[in-house]
């Protein structure tokens, strides 16, 4: 017996399964920009199991303004043109649960506002996306301001704030449990169910 | 944390283990429904489903508001997805195996307004119960003439149609003798980043339901149903296809609408 006429009931969500690497990744997925932009920079991390074991079969998706702050509205990201900035990647993780994306740093969308990359995880074992956010390092006194952040309790508020490499990429890891369990975050319409928790 | 295997190839519990455990879940889920409230999604904390053990949070999802940015999807345009994408047996030179099927509904969000011109990737196993996935080894034959991925764009009053073969179920090392029931993955934007959305459409009647903790992932029984397609002759054709119907809700958007955006 499927849906009732007139039901508005949002679908409950399904795992992605171990098998979307040959349906979902595509080339130029984790491109945002090319390596050769003068402001890529990479995006990566791994994701880890409740074992600190890397997860091999998860997907990551990320949706961010551009340098300036624009959030994009232009189609192109499947078939990328190599110069439309769309402001969506997707990657999968690689055997050791690694993704990385080339992208550029995101601006604010209000003045002192600060900037962040929304992050969707997708993994085998995991019933449904997991939404989070990577904030910058660098922006101090924004990150102080702002009231997602200052909502976080503070032993937990590390956890959505990107680690800059030597090299100057952001370095994000995903930890579904542990000490160091990533933020993640359910937003008002959207129903999502844990099953018993802490 | 986990005191049961959560190796995908560790099979130990038989399914009347799992079953179970099924069981006792949805037991306490249905006696404490009237006081915590109806769940209508599946749960991430599945224990039944040995992979969720250390895949799941242990915290509370934290609330947030959405910011101007997750109050929009990426967009996805023609140059993006070719309209013979939404036909995946025409992919290769010859005919697939197997049962051939259109599988066709209506995307709207939890308003009631027609999701348009939205990106919906679909995939799937074959006839055979395998996935053209370097990973699914089970001995069940690949078809040269099917792989088993979908794309289209939704129309103008949220509507999409794939036509397709209908998949079969496949083992799978959950536990011993573990089968999944016949499934097409299904992936959505919405047009709220917070819509974004992956689940699995089933076919009604499956015999495999109740013995599936994925599927039983979802505790409350009329949540489950809205993953089942109902089959339509009216979609059913001469000679060719026989036809599926399966409307698709996502969540409600979180943006405040005004009546100019809504037309």
């Amino acid at each position: 017996m499927a849906r009732t006429p007139g039901d508005l009931t949002p679908i409950p969500a399904q795992t992605v399964g171990p098998f979307f690497g040959f349906a979902l990744p595509y080339e130029g997925g984790p491109d945002l920009v090319d390596r050769s932009h003068r402001q890529a920079v990479r995006l990566h991390g791994t994701v880890y199991d409740g074992d600190g074991i890397p997860v091999p079969d998860a997907l990551i998706e990320i949706w961010q303004p551009d340098g300036e702050g624009r959030i994009p509205a232009e189609p192109g990201s499947l078939h990328r043109d190599g110069h439309t900035f769309t402001g969506w990647g997707r990657a999968a993780v690689d055997a050791v649960g690694h993704y990385s994306f080339t992208t550029v740093e995101p601006g604010a969308t209000s003045a002192g506002a600060a900037p962040f990359v929304l992050v969707t995880v997708f993994a085998r074992g995991l019933m449904d996306r997991l939404f989070t956010r990577t904030y910058l390092p660098e922006h101090t006194d924004a990150l102080a301001a702002d009231p997602l952040l200052a909502s976080v309790p503070e032993n937990r508020r590390h956890t959505l704030i990107a680690a800059r490499d030597d090299d100057g990429g952001l370095r994000f890891d995903i930890r579904f449990q542990g000490q160091d369990e990533t933020v993640f975050l359910s937003y008002p319409n959207t129903p999502q169910v844990t099953g018993p928790v802490d | 944390m986990a005191e049961k295997p959560t190796d995908p190839d560790a099979a130990a519990a038989s399914q009347e283990e799992i079953d179970a455990e099924i069981a006792q879940v949805h037991r306490d889920y249905e006696s404490r429904k009237a006081t915590d409230g109806e769940e209508t999604s599946a749960r991430l904390n599945f224990p039944p489903y040995r992979s969720s053990l250390l895949r799941h949070p242990t915290k509370s999802l934290h609330h947030a508001d959405p910011e101007e940015i997750e109050l929009h999807s990426p967009a996805f345009g023609h140059q993006d997805v070719s309209p013979l994408e939404a036909d995946l047996t025409i992919q290769h030179h010859g005919e697939p195996i197997g049962e051939r099927i259109v599988v066709t509904g209506r995307v709207l969000d939890g308003d009631g307004r027609p999701v348009a011109n939205q990106l919906i990737e679909m995939w799937q196993a074959n006839a055979a119960g395998r996935y053209m996935h370097k990973r699914d080894q089970h001995p069940a034959p690949l078809d040269p003439n099917f792989t088993g991925v979908g794309r289209a764009l939704t129309g103008p009053n949220g509507e999409y149609t794939f036509t397709t073969i209908k998949p079969a179920p496949y083992p799978w090392k959950n536990h011993h003798n573990a089968w999944r029931s016949a499934h097409l993955h299904f992936s959505m934007f919405g047009t709220d980043f917070t819509q974004r959305i992956v689940t699995q459409m089933y076919f009604p009647g499956d015999p495999i339901f109740d013995l599936d903790p994925i599927y039983q992932s979802i505790t409350d029984p009329k949540a489950r149903d809205r993953l089942v397609a109902e089959y339509d002759h009216s979609v059913s054709q001469h000679e060719w296809n026989t036809g599926y119907r399966w409307d698709i809700v996502l969540s409600g958007s979180n943006r405040t609408w005004s009546e100019q955006e809504e037309h």
